[in-house]
């Protein structure tokens, strides 16, 4: 990954300034009424003109959605009432290719979140979209010629049924949690990419996802399949205005990483602190295949999510790369989940977490390694730093090894700031403010600069100015 | 070239309940050498940390003043930036934070109105790195992290070249040297003092000062400057040892 010194993210930082605070004024081209019921899924798919099979999915989903309960093993989720959302939000009629067929308004907030121009400077290809679909898909005719797919899932499901229909659901199924059985039954937009035998992108994807309203859901579906030596990187960002109400965020992420292909997956949400969001993220691995998870979680109010790897062949790695800001009056539950299911597979989880002004920060993981998976491998790292006497942070970890010549290590850590460390720094000239900066910063860095730098960027950032606050009580 | 004064003027300081130091006074003038010797546990350190500013030092009585300038209010950053560099005896580490990044960070913020070129600095500090016999690697590495307490020492002395202070202050730089890494620092530190540097170099061996003959030594016993001399009471002391304070003469003085 490049590395810049402080003066070039300053620089970058400058050109990148980027207000996600905004709403777009659209008149949808259509949207289903609130609350959730059978009639509103069928609406929902006839709106789409989707094949059978696909409506019986949903329909199966929601009838599992109304007979799980609400968690409430973490987060405190009471205020979410599936009656008062809106599931289904169309903010336009047509699909784009070009950004010069995207309306006005719309192609106006990506520009603002510099969508476009990301694309131009380091994508291979890019999906826009708002509230409930994709606006925009266009990949780059170089690698449309290899044989690849990205475009917006329902597109997906009109253009290439037999590959979805064969992958749709068998990593995730509804019955996995309650948020996944709702994803299944009212899912719309997400993101489609298909990486034919042997194609190696060499810039990555990105899909963009931007909410827009309050008591909104946004449940899009994304299914990556890398064929046998492919590989590819998928990048995901997402934000949302701020409003007092909450909105729902619930996506489903299905990754096939066929043999000895590599998909590497990172996730930047930078979501609103109204935003309740629940994705359940899986990647099916095969022998000698590998699946990597960066995750950084900037905003949201609640967020659970716990990536995980199935390590279905021989050799198969995978690694899990979390960061997690537990700032304000937030609970970030994070995690991974792995599950060792052949011989000499090896996993690696590194999750880091800083808890703030009154912020949560769990960890929770899922280690298993099954009989059989003989000589396998796996480590689990989760490092909290807590900034003040009213925040938090908890580690559930879970491991089961059920292998006896497997191997496994744990290691974690709670701590604070050291103030000899904040002293070394300000006795070099360094204000107090910055000091602590460079010191989260630093406990950060792990994991940090294996994220891109448009996206690093708001990290430094966020906690520049966080630590401002605390510079200013001392 | 400009003269500065760092005085340290009849210097009282308690650490918790407890007063370590009793009354002490230096006074350091550009391009001087100050040699603090003095046994375990009596309080060189403490007046390092006092120095630097740290709040768990309470100073009961006393000033320290650059000029006519009092530090009394002055943050630790701040007696930074007023030309203050301390290396510390136990130097921290901070992990992921790379060197070269906290350096340059520090460089702005003591010399504000230069512009730092980049590239330049970096040459500047993997040329320092293979001066101080130090891997160039540790450009991109976690402040201190996991580096032997020699290599913190160097790196100490590193950073004192680089940030170009006006007093400095040694807390035995010279424990967990070799001898060809002491001769190294030796010199350096005689560069600093080219520059114009005034020093103070805290140590409890003379060791280092036949490397670099300081212009002052100090004796401090039980918080107390037993005796202050020339360069040559380093030797004395040598030879003495620091009993000789404890149940002599000297020690009768100050008690
Ligand atoms: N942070 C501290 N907390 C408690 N006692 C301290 C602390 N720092 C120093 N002391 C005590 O102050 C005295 C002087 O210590 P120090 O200044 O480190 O001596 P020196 O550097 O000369 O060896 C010792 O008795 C030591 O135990
Ligand atoms: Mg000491």
């Amino acid at each position: 990954m490049q590395r810049l010194n402080e003066d070039e993210i300053d620089e970058v930082r400058k050109q990148n300034e980027i207000k996600y605070d905004f709403t777009t004024n659209v008149k949808p081209a259509y949207q289903v009424q609130k609350g959730l019921s059978r009639s509103v899924v069928e609406e929902m798919s006839r709106e789409k003109k989707e094949p059978d099979w696909m409506r019986n999915i949903r329909l199966k989903a929601l009838d599992i959605f109304l007979s799980k309960p609400v968690p409430t093993w973490g987060p405190d989720l009471s205020e979410l009432n599936f009656d008062e959302l809106t599931y289904y939000i169309k903010p336009e009629d047509r699909k784009a290719n070009s950004w010069e067929e995207v309306p006005k308004e719309i192609k106006d907030t990506f520009d603002k979140l510099g969508v476009p121009e990301m694309e131009k400077k380091y994508l291979a290809g890019s999906v826009a979209q708002l509230q409930s679909e994709g606006v925009y898909s266009r990949l780059k005719k170089q690698w449309e010629d290899k044989g690849v797919v990205f475009m917006d899932m329902d597109s997906a499901v009109q253009k290439h049924p037999d590959i979805v229909r064969e992958h749709f659901g068998r990593v995730v199924p509804p019955s996995d949690n309650k948020f996944a059985a709702l994803n299944t039954a009212v899912w719309s937009g997400g993101s489609f990419l298909y990486v034919p035998r042997g194609v190696h992108l060499d810039l990555p994807v990105q899909a963009y996802f931007r909410m827009n309203g309050a008591l909104e859901g946004q449940f899009e579906r994304t299914l990556i399949i890398a064929e046998p030596g492919a590989s590819v990187h998928y990048l995901e960002g997402c934000t949302a205005p701020t409003y007092s109400q909450y909105s729902l965020h619930a996506a489903i992420v299905e990754v096939y990483v066929k043999s000895g292909g590599k998909v590497r997956y990172t996730s930047i949400q930078n979501w609103s602190d109204n935003i309740i969001n629940g994705p359940t993220k899986r990647s099916w691995v095969e022998e000698n295949a590998r699946m990597e998870w960066v995750q950084g979680s900037l905003g949201s109010k609640i967020t659970m999510t716990y990536p995980s790897s199935i390590l279905r062949g021989e050799y198969a790695t995978t690694s899990n790369l979390n960061l997690a800001l537990g700032i304000g009056p937030v609970w970030k539950d994070n995690g991974a989940k792995v599950v060792h299911a052949a011989p000499n597979t090896s996993s690696k989880v590194v999750a880091k977490s800083i808890s703030g002004r009154g912020g949560m920060s769990v960890y929770r993981g899922q280690l298993r390694i099954n009989p059989g998976a003989y000589n396998s491998k796996a480590s689990v790292q989760c490092d909290a730093l807590i900034l003040d006497d009213i925040s938090k942070s908890n580690t559930y970890p879970h491991n089961e090894i059920l292998e006896e010549s497997a191997s496994f290590s744990h290691e974690a850590s709670v701590g604070k700031i050291s103030e000899d460390q904040v002293d070394y720094l300000m006795s070099r000239g360094i204000r107090e403010e910055d000091a602590r900066s460079l010191i989260v910063l630093g406990f950060l860095d792990d994991v940090l600069k294996e994220i891109p730098l448009e996206y690093s960027i708001e990290f430094n950032k966020l906690v520049k100015l966080e630590m401002n606050k605390y510079g200013a009580v001392g | 070239m400009i003269s500065n004064v760092f005085s340290i003027k009849d210097l009282r300081v308690s650490v918790g309940e407890k007063e370590i130091l009793k009354g002490v006074t230096i006074t350091v003038k550009s391009g001087e050498i100050h040699a603090l010797m003095g046994p375990n546990g009596t309080g060189k350190s403490t007046l390092a940390h006092t120095i630097v500013g740290s709040l768990r030092y309470k100073v009961n009585s006393g000033e320290l003043l650059i000029n006519d300038v009092n530090l009394k209010d002055l943050q630790v950053y701040e007696r930074a930036r007023a030309g203050l560099f301390v290396a510390f005896q136990e130097p921290v580490s901070v992990q992921g934070l790379r060197f070269i990044n906290y350096l340059r960070t520090a460089y702005s913020s003591l010399h504000p109105n230069e512009k730092l070129e980049y590239k330049k600095f970096v040459e500047e500090v993997k040329e320092l790195l293979t001066y101080f016999g130090l891997d160039s690697s540790f450009i991109e590495r976690g402040l201190n992290d996991g580096l032997s307490g020699g290599e913190k020492k160097r790196m100490e002395a590193l950073q004192m070249l680089i940030l170009k202070p006006k007093f400095i202050i040694l807390d035995e730089i010279d424990s967990g040297l070799d001898v060809d890494a002491l001769r190294v620092v030796s010199k350096a530190i005689a560069k600093a003092k080219e520059n114009g540097a005034g020093i103070i170099i805290i140590t409890h061996y003379q060791r280092i000062l036949d490397y670099i003959k300081p212009d002052f030594v100090h004796v401090l016993i039980n918080g107390k400057i037993a005796e202050s001399g020339n360069g040559d009471l380093a030797k004395l002391i040598e030879e003495r040892g620091y009993e000789y304070y404890k149940g002599g003469e000297a020690s009768a003085k100050i008690e």
